[in-house]
Formats: C-alpha cells, sequence, structure tokens
C-alpha cells in the first residue's frame, strides 16, 4: 500500500479542490455544508460535517464512501430535498433552497410513476413545465433512443426489467434539461452484468449530452470506471478525505480495469477507505 | 394414476395455480352442497315449511312478485337510496381522505374526531335521525352516509398517506409543486387502494340499507321482508335476502371491471 498518502481533515487544504487546468465555470458549489440531527438520547449526530466542493460544468464527478458517510444526503441536499444545519449549496450560482426542475435526479430505488406508461414518465417534467405536445413528443422519442428503449413508449413500469426502469428515469431526469443531474447509486439493485451494461450506458449518454453529474456510488471501480473526478468520502463525520482526478480518457471501456492507472486508483481509494474503517473500529 | 396424485398434490400445496376447470367446478359444487342442504331440510319436511320454504317457493315468491309488479319497484328503491348514500358520500370522503393523508394539519384537526364518531354504531343514531328527519327517504339516505362516510375517509386518508415518499421526492425533483405531488401523485397512486375502499364500503351500504328500511320505510326490499315477517311469509324474507345478494354480486363485478379499466397499470 506504497501509495496511500496521508489523510486531509479539512477540504480546504486538499491538493485538487480546484482543477488547475480547468477553465470550465463551476456548476455546483458544496460551502462548508454540515447535516446534524439531534440523538434521541440527546447530543447531535453529525451526518456531514464541514464539507465543501466544487464540480465543474459538464464535469462527471462521482463520490465515493462506505455506508453511512453521508453520500447520499450530500445529494439529496443537492437537490434540495434535505436542508443543510449548516453551509450552503449553489447550483449555477443559484442558492439552493429547495428542489427544483433545474436539479435532475436518478434514485437508488425504482421511482417511475406506475401508473403512466414509459413516454408520460419521460415527459412528466416537460408537462409540469407546461412544454406544448410536439416538443415533448420529440424530446421523448430522441432520450429514448438515447438510452435505447424506442418501441417501449407504450409500456408501463411493471412491464420492465430492473436495468430498463433506471434507463427510462435517466431519460425522465435528462429530457427536464437540468443544469446538473444528481444520481443516488442508480445501479445499486441491478445484477452485475446489467450494471456493466448501465455504466456504458450511461458514459455513452453523458458524452452525448455533456451534462454535469454527481455520481454517488460505494463501488470503487464504478467510481473510477465513471468518474472524471472522485471524491473519496470518510464517515464519523461524514467528510471528503481525498479528491482524485481519473486521467483516462474518453471514451472509457470496460477494458481499462485493467490498465495500471485504473488498479493504481483503485489502491489508493482502498487504503483510503480502509484506513477510514480502522479509524471506527 | 401419477396425475391424479398430482393434482391432489395441487391443491394441498400454498398458493399453487390449479386448472380453471377445477376451480370453476369447485366453486359450482359449494352453491349445490348449500342448496342441497336446504331442500334436504325444506323438503324432506325436517323444518317446517313455515320456518324454511324450499328453493322452490323462494323462486315461485319471486315470479309472482316480479308478475305482479311489485318487486321491481322494491329493489328500485333500496337501490336509490343505496347509491344516492354512497355517492354522496364518497364525492366527500375521497377528496377530503386525501387532504387528510397529504397535510398533516387536515389529519390533526380531523382523525381524532373521526376516530371517535366511527366507532359510535350507527343503528344507535337510527331513533334520532327519525326524530330530526322523519321517515323519508333522506332518513334511509342519511344512515348510509353516517354509516360509510367515517370509515371511508380514515381508509382512504391510510392508503395516501403509504404512498411512497420517494415518487414524491421524484416528482419534485422533476419540477413539481406541492399541488402537483397532491394532484398528479398522491392522487393517482392511492387510486387503486381508493376502489378497494369503494368497493368493500358499498357492501357496508347495503347492511345500513337493511337496518334504516326494517326500522321505517314504506317500500324497498328490506321494507316487504319486515312486513313478510308480520304475515309469516318467509319465502319472500328468503327472497329479499337472495336479491340482496344478487344485487351485492353485480355491484361488486360491477367494482372489479371499473379496476380493471382504470388501474390496469398494476400488475
Amino acid at each position: 500500500m506504497g501509495e496511500v498518502k496521508p489523510m486531509f481533515r479539512q477540504s480546504d487544504e486538499m491538493p485538487g479542490t480546484q482543477p488547475e487546468d480547468d477553465s470550465r465555470p463551476v456548476q455546483l458549489h458544496v460551502d462548508n455544508v454540515c447535516l446534524r440531527f439531534p440523538k434521541p438520547g440527546g447530543g447531535e449526530f453529525s451526518a456531514l460535517e464541514n464539507v465543501s466542493l466544487e464540480v465543474r460544468d459538464q464535469e462527471f464527478a462521482v463520490i465515493v464512501g462506505p455506508s453511512g458517510c453521508g453520500k447520499s444526503s450530500l445529494l439529496y441536499l443537492t437537490a434540495g430535498l434535505h436542508t443543510p444545519s449548516d453551509g450552503e449549496i449553489r447550483v449555477a450560482d443559484q442558492l439552493v433552497t429547495g428542489p427544483g426542475a433545474d436539479r435532475g435526479m436518478v434514485f437508488q430505488g425504482y421511482t417511475l410513476f406506475p401508473w403512466l406508461t414509459v413516454a408520460e414518465n419521460i415527459e412528466f417534467g416537460l408537462k409540469r413545465k407546461r412544454m406544448p405536445a410536439p416538443e415533448r413528443k420529440e424530446l421523448v422519442d430522441h432520450y429514448l433512443n438515447e438510452v435505447g428503449l424506442t418501441g417501449f413508449a407504450d409500456n408501463h413500469p411493471s412491464q420492465l426489467s430492473g436495468g430498463m426502469k433506471q434507463r427510462v428515469a435517466i431519460a425522465r431526469a435528462l429530457a427536464n434539461d437540468p443544469k446538473i443531474l444528481l444520481m443516488d447509486e442508480p445501479f445499486g439493485a441491478l445484477d452485475s452484468q446489467t450494471r456493466l451494461q448501465m455504466q456504458q450506458l450511461l458514459l455513452r449518454v453523458w458524452e452525448h449530452s455533456k451534462k454535469t453529474v454527481v455520481f454517488v456510488t460505494h463501488d470503487i471501480d464504478e467510481a473510477i470506471l465513471l468518474g472524471e473526478r472522485v471524491f473519496v468520502m470518510g464517515s464519523k463525520p461524514g467528510r471528503i478525505q481525498k479528491i482524485l482526478d481519473v486521467d483516462i480518457p474518453h471514451p472509457r471501456t470496460l477494458d481499462m480495469v485493467m490498465e495500471p492507472e485504473f488498479i493504481s486508483r483503485k489502491r489508493e481509494i482502498l487504503g483510503l477507505l480502509h484506513h477510514d474503517l480502522e479509524e471506527i473500529h | 394414476m401419477t396425475q391424479r396424485t398430482s393434482v391432489v398434490r395441487d391443491c394441498m400445496t400454498p398458493r399453487q395455480e390449479l386448472p380453471r376447470k377445477l376451480m370453476l367446478g369447485t366453486g359450482i359444487a359449494g352453491w349445490i352442497v348449500v342448496l342441497a342442504i336446504w331442500m334436504i331440510f325444506s323438503l324432506g319436511d325436517i323444518v317446517p315449511d313455515m320456518f324454511l320454504p324450499s328453493p322452490v317457493d323462494v323462486v315461485n315468491a319471486g315470479i309472482r312478485m316480479i308478475d305482479d309488479g311489485t318487486l321491481m319497484g322494491h329493489i328500485w328503491a333500496s337501490l336509490k337510496v343505496v347509491l344516492i348514500g354512497f355517492l354522496i358520500s364518497s364525492v366527500i370522503s375521497v377528496p377530503l381522505g386525501l387532504l387528510m393523508g397529504s397535510f398533516r394539519i387536515v389529519q390533526a384537526a380531523l382523525e381524532p374526531l373521526v376516530n371517535f364518531i366511527r366507532y359510535l354504531p350507527v343503528t344507535s343514531f337510527v331513533p334520532l335521525f327519525i326524530l330530526w328527519i322523519g321517515i323519508g327517504i333522506e332518513q334511509r339516505v342519511t344512515v348510509i352516509l353516517f354509516g360509510v362516510f367515517f370509515q371511508q375517509l380514515v381508509m382512504i386518508a391510510d392508503i395516501s398517506r403509504g404512498v411512497s415518499k420517494d415518487l414524491m421526492q421524484a416528482a419534485y425533483t422533476l419540477g413539481s409543486g406541492r399541488r402537483d405531488v397532491v394532484l398528479h401523485v398522491i392522487a393517482p397512486a392511492s387510486l387503486p387502494g381508493i376502489l378497494d375502499t369503494l368497493r368493500v364500503t358499498i357492501g357496508w351500504a347495503w347492511t345500513y340499507l337493511v337496518v334504516a328500511e326494517l326500522v321505517a320505510a314504506s317500500s324497498g326490499l328490506g321494507y316487504i321482508s319486515l312486513k313478510a315477517m308480520r304475515g309469516f311469509q318467509v319465502d319472500v324474507i328468503f327472497l329479499a335476502i337472495v336479491v340482496i345478494g344478487l344485487l351485492g354480486l353485480i355491484t361488486d363485478q360491477v367494482f372489479r371491471i371499473i379496476k380493471m379499466r382504470l388501474v390496469s397499470w398494476e400488475k
């Protein structure tokens, strides 16, 4: 484990918080965010402690960490579904005060509306925006094609497999044209074969759409395969330990898991997570 | 031989699907058994005619009352009361139940009150309703309304409260406002449960109808059966019961079809 670097407690001390060679504007700004809950027996439980990070426009950022490190909470805070106890989050320079269509989200569980068809699910957000029907149809067709589900427009979610449901969920979020796409372990419930397919599909869709993506996972391979940058979190309290650049060019394929760059990244993240676990026990 | 043992085995296996013909045959056999026991007791003179008419007597009574035109009138009188009471109740309880399940403040305001009222036996209110409203159709409608409404309200509130929070959060991230979430997520997600509630409670409506008609009515199936008791026309009492059963069966099928049409997405 020669590659393991010393841990950093404070995000502002970390190298790589702001990639120097990157001129893309900051799309997501998380500034000293804390999330605390009152404990049943008194006192406070700190789920997130002074978390700061920046994600650039069109970047694919991955947050990886052990369960209970608050990585999903960070996503829910960004979506505006939770409120931080301290600190603030801005998306495209707009302060997050509640949920909104500018931050699309794909959830870990299946959240398609079962009473709507695939096409109706995808146009759900568009209808809220009162987009005219012809434009809606055009977008639905486009994104159905993007996720390889042309021909399933009139099916109901109950007729789809788990992987297909998540593809519709991705299409539904993207059709809404959010400024940032938040993904909370979207492939966590899928079998490993489907998972690999979905990762490839997501990379392809991302390369086409060039959306800013924040992707949460506990799977290290998935993190390195997908991310341009990987934020490694630690737990108790939830914080960002390290930010890693993954300099493997796109388009990425499954073969890259054999490359030395991949393996060295994996070793590094494993080291960080193990260290974190040892600290707890 | 092996095939027969496997069918027996299937019958004894929990949740094991059986051939359609076997299911249908067994269902018919159930009816035949009941009818046979009834015929043995009535035609075999084990119970005197005065207390237990034979199925033939009941059919004859039915034919007689259809011929003189009274049966349809009584059926319509009862059906009208059930439908009016049930419709008024449902039209209020469905939206109010959705609000109760969606907004904590509505729940806080109504739940303690509703839970108190719904445990009061409706029958104990019948004298009061007669005193207040009289013995017209309004009184019978009120009995059904009172018997069904509070039950519907609590059941529908529970159903809408059980709608997955994930679906609501997904809707918010797609740009829905709070109103959208109630109208476009909580309401459609509750629909299958609401239809089940209506299907169950219309059965109760029939029960309360008979209660109301036994006490104060001049027409209807409950009324003819009370009148028949006074004249020892047991066949007419049986006829009234059979007709109510058949009407219940029909309403149940109607709800089944409505549900199949409206929530075909469920399976």
